[in-house]
């Protein structure tokens, strides 16, 4: 069993974005903060740390994952992407180009976030309806856009993988 | 809003996570999918001395079937139940109350025994299991043991658990074929917590009607009653709601006053238990 007392600085060992990463870790450091200033993914921001706000959502052993709910040290081993994997996802090429054409960002402090659960949400509804869609974005908290941008960004991009 | 330190434990077999739990008794808390703890940690509306995490105890994530219930681990996430086949025909209530507890994401890693552990008055796990007189499985260095989940739930965020005892299964009731459910809430934005949520199943037991009917939100913890009854569909509706709001003391907030959750009550309760009644076939 795993123990790691108060105040103790352990190291963790995780994959990120297929490549093997390390760093130090209190028990209660979040994951979020982990990502940030031990990994250096600063990709994954940090807004309400307390699950509600959707920021720093990341892939989780294949899970969604609120970086700022979970703890760093659960990470031992585990499988992560962040925003910076995504990035170099081609497939994605064409939700970025959807994202920007339909004004589906304008400062992109949730981007991040937002396209970590649209990428999880695309692999397990292929043919999302609009509703579904509004119902996965229920999950982040957007202040500049008013989410429409996003809803016509995914649905085109989900048509767009079916032909 | 960063956790207080505590002491991190990890344990590889349940046996372990017991020890733990009956060393340190009210000290430690439970760590699932942690989006009701993580919450709790940073806002440090809690500080405990030691964090069990769960995480690694497969065999508390598994569905089964228990002569007439599903056994639900403790480590089940919302969203294994919502693809679940065999939860989606035995359970119909449990799966419309799912698509109304936190955000797809959210759902991804929370779990529905993080959720009965919490107790949180609103939450619709919780009032699923309670309209369904289901029942929660304790676990503890001293033994197992199963208590109705409408003995369960004491109040806000507390329950009948004890200090060195850990949920570590739901038993939901199997709803036969033929049974009709409701399920409504209401809150300010989709995903966040009912300010009122209403759960109702119906069954036809020859000419009469096998009911049940609860609200969360509404107290401090679910209420719920079950009952057999003759009548037609508006009648059993109306009375049900009536008698369940007749003794209420609604809560009293800044989102909503005690007034208007008792408006809610009554107009959800009797819609749901409608819709039951009238998706229960012959």
């Amino acid at each position: 069993m795993r123990r790691v007392a108060p105040g103790e600085r352990v190291r963790v060992s995780c994959n990120v974005n297929g490549k093997p990463y390390g760093g130090g870790a209190e028990s209660r450091t979040l994951l979020s903060d982990f990502l940030r200033h031990e990994l250096h993914f600063y990709g994954t921001h940090v807004g309400c740390e307390h699950g509600v706000g959707g920021a720093c959502t990341i892939i989780l052993d294949g899970r969604l994952a609120r970086s700022c709910s979970t703890l760093a040290v659960q990470v031992e081993g585990a499988e992560l992407t962040t925003i910076e994997g995504l990035a170099t996802d081609e497939r994605l090429d064409r939700l970025r180009d959807a994202f920007s054409r339909h004004g589906a960002l304008q400062c992109g402090f949730c981007t991040p976030g937002v396209l970590a659960s649209t990428s999880h949400f695309l692999k397990h509804y292929l043919n999302p309806d609009e509703a579904q869609v509004r119902d996965m974005l229920s999950g982040h908290l957007c202040r500049c856009t008013g989410y429409d941008g996003m809803v016509r960004a995914i649905l085109e991009f989900a048509e767009g993988e079916i032909e | 809003m960063k956790p207080a330190p505590f002491e991190y434990c990890r344990p590889e077999t349940l046996d372990e996570a017991l020890a733990l739990l009956s060393e340190f008794g009210d000290e430690a808390l439970v760590m699932a999918g942690g989006l009701s703890l993580g919450a709790l940690l940073n806002m440090r509306m809690v500080r405990p001395e030691v964090v069990v995490d769960i995480n690694g105890l497969e065999t508390l994530a598994q569905i089964e079937r228990v002569k007439d219930d599903i056994r639900i681990g403790a480590l089940v996430r919302q969203a294994d139940v919502l693809v679940s086949a065999e939860c989606s025909v035995a359970l119909p209530l449990l799966i419309a109350g799912l698509h109304n507890v936190g955000h797809y994401q959210t759902r991804s890693r929370g779990t529905l025994g993080g959720s009965v552990a919490h107790a949180d008055p609103s939450a619709e796990t919780p009032l699923c299991l309670a309209t369904l007189d289901g029942e929660v499985e304790l676990s503890s260095k001293r033994g197992v043991r199963r208590i109705a989940a409408n003995e369960f739930f004491e109040g806000a965020l507390t329950t009948a658990r004890e200090g060195d005892e850990m949920v570590t299964a739901l038993y939901w009731p199997i709803l036969g074929e033929g049974t009709g459910i409701g399920f409504e809430e209401i809150n300010e934005r989709r995903g966040d917590f009912a300010i009122v949520a209403a759960a109702a199943w119906a069954r036809r037991e020859g000419g009469a009607f096998r009911c049940g009917l609860g609200l969360g939100g509404v107290e401090d913890c679910p209420v719920v009653q079950l009952e057999s009854t003759e009548g037609t569909t508006e009648e059993i509706a109306e009375r049900m709601a009536n008698q369940l709001i007749s003794d209420l003391e609604p809560l009293d907030d800044r989102r909503a006053s005690a007034e208007y959750r008792r408006h809610l009550a009554y107009h959800l309760g009797q819609k749901v238990m409608r819709h039951a009644l009238e998706g229960a076939v012959r």
